[in-house]
């Protein structure tokens, strides 16, 4: 099962809900991992939908699992790649030639979602008009308060990042416009005092 | 009266002194003997002669050393000061209220001519004289957020308003107390308050916000807030933390008289009027606890709210490892007399300390 259901939190901290269909003259859908099952569900309660959807799907760790049903599914266009980095500028293409009446549609991980949700900001959709589904490994894209790196797919509670080497706790407050979580600092008040790292939710 | 700039440090040999003057005037921010949250606002309309709340933008003695330790933290991360795209004109309007306010407040000390859009600003004790034209960025050497707030006490944050909310989309942020405006930037009000315990549980925001919404031009507002910091460390700012979270742990019962600070915030809001943004003023004033407790009827009283302060509070604030020592020394200034209603000092009338 690839749905988590996150605990109440801070008001800075996304919640997301599941996707449904909205009317729409095209559809643009960014997943990763996992985020094809939400896809797949989606498309299940529409017939119509997918033959005007867009697909960019990275699935990263799951390989070959989702693509050939993804496909199946009949998306106007899909588009498998390996990295959001690599998927960066088909995204900005798609959003800067869209018209209006797109619906957006976001599912996968946390880090998925808020670096897309970014893209589509930038061009100035709202981000309450963005649908968002989690699904799938609940790792953060966490940025260190300290020397401004981003380090991805965080999956433990403190770590080291990966630019500067603190070590760093995770915090619930989140800035969308860094689509990352804080890290700050877990050993400043007693060096080298550092817990052993414990899976976030665990 | 000409005010006497301090030469002083707020890092490294922490020179940073207040004078009897400066103790006087400081903003204690307690009105009873205990604290709560609450929406603690008013009209900022001037006050007593020679408080802190008399000037639109306060000018102490610690204005120059202030500004330089200000341009020393810019210099080691630009990223203090912020605007988003759409918020330059709100930028001007901030240029605009302090430089008019500071030379009508303060004519000995700054200056401003004006010719339609051709400007001409003094400030003395900076030794700075700048002629531009006002809304044209060009003619300044940083933009007008970054130029004014280089010369003015405090930290500024820039708040847009739509869609009922305030949303935290530019400022200069080099005196905080913990928090990252490059983090925090495009939050909205919710969202860059998210981390404080307790006061959304009890509507704070909510009703603030609704306070904060509804402020018109030509009549700002103000309230207190404040917190704990060991030495006089301006910049206390989750960026170098790192740095100085070791410093909480470097107080003994013969140091914390001089070295624990009660460190206020005067917060002050105006709205601005081509933007139609909130200017958020956050001035920082620090007090030592040796200094404060001069005071007889502050001594007393911070003691109490010390004490009886919610954990969750204390823990928020940083200071909950240190309290127990806070309160072995404060308490040699609580004789349990009864203390006056209101944060002034009021010296001709409380009694002196009976031990």
């Amino acid at each position: 099962m690839s749905k988590f259901q996150f605990p109440e939190s801070i008001l800075s901290r996304p919640v997301y809900g599941t996707l449904a269909p909205r009317p729409g003259k095209s559809h643009l859908m960014i997943a990763d991992a996992e985020g094809a099952e939400a896809l797949l569900e989606l498309a299940d309660r529409d017939e119509n939908l997918m033959a005007n959807s867009h697909i960019i799907y990275l699935p990263k760790d799951t390989g070959e699992t989702y693509v050939d049903r993804l496909r199946a599914a009949g998306p106007n266009q899909l588009y498998v790649g390996p990295s959001f980095a690599a998927a960066t500028q088909r995204i900005r293409h798609v959003l800067g030639q869209a018209h209006m009446g797109l619906q957006v549609y976001l599912t996968g991980t946390e880090g998925l979602i808020g670096q897309a949700m970014n893209e589509a900001t930038a061009v100035g959709i709202p981000h309450t008009a963005i649908q968002t589904e989690h699904r799938g490994s609940v790792a953060r894209r966490m940025q260190c308060v300290h020397c401004k790196g981003i380090t991805e797919d965080v999956t433990t509670d403190p770590f080291v990042c990966s630019h500067c080497g603190l070590n760093l706790f995770v915090r619930d407050h989140y800035s969308r416009r860094l689509a990352a979580f804080q890290g700050v600092c877990i050993d400043a008040e007693d060096p080298g005092n550092v817990p052993d790292p414990v899976e976030l939710y665990s | 009266m000409t005010i006497q700039f301090n030469e002083e440090t707020f890092r490294d040999d922490y020179s940073f002194r207040n004078s009897d003057w400066a103790i006087k005037r400081f903003p204690f921010p307690f009105h009873e003997d205990s604290y709560m949250y609450s929406v603690n606002m008013e009209q900022h309309r001037g006050g007593p002669a020679g408080s802190v709340y008399e000037k639109r933008f306060d000018v102490d003695e610690h204005y120059v050393s202030e500004m330089r330790d200000r341009a020393l933290v810019l210099d080691d991360d630009p990223l203090r000061c912020q605007s988003l795209p759409h918020m330059t004109l709100a930028g001007w309007d901030t240029l605009e209220l302090i430089m008019v306010s500071k030379s009508e407040d303060y004519p000995d000390l700054f200056e401003l001519h004006r010719d339609g859009d051709q400007w001409h600003w003094i400030n003395r004790p900076m030794g700075i004289e700048q002629k531009f034209t006002f809304l044209d960025e060009t003619t300044l050497p940083c933009g007008p957020l970054e130029y004014i707030t280089r010369q003015a006490q405090g930290d500024f944050a820039v708040l847009d308003q739509r869609d009922e909310m305030l949303w935290m989309d530019a400022g200069m942020v080099t005196t905080q107390a913990d928090w990252s405006l490059d983090f925090d930037i495009g939050m909205n009000f919710f969202e860059w308050h998210a981390p404080v315990p307790l006061a959304h549980e009890m509507g704070i925001f909510k009703r603030a916000l609704k306070f904060l919404l509804n402020i018109q031009q030509g009549a700002p507002a103000r309230r207190l807030n404040w917190t704990m910091t060991v030495n006089p460390l301006l910049d206390t700012s989750p960026e170098n933390y790192h740095k100085w979270g070791i410093q909480k742990t470097q107080m003994t019962p013969e140091t914390i008289g001089a070295k624990q600070h009660l460190r206020v915030e005067l917060q002050t809001f105006y709205r601005l009027p081509r933007s139609n943004a909130l200017l958020f003023p956050i001035r920082c004033y620090l007090i030592a606890f040796q200094d404060l407790t001069t005071i007889p009827k502050w001594g007393r009283r911070l003691h109490r709210v010390i004490r009886d302060l919610p954990e969750e509070l204390a823990t928020y604030k940083g200071f909950i490892d240190n309290r127990p020592m806070m309160l072995d020394y404060l308490s040699q200034f609580d004789d349990g007399q009864p203390t006056s209603p209101g944060i002034w000092p009021d010296l001709t009338s409380e009694p002196a300390l009976k031990k």
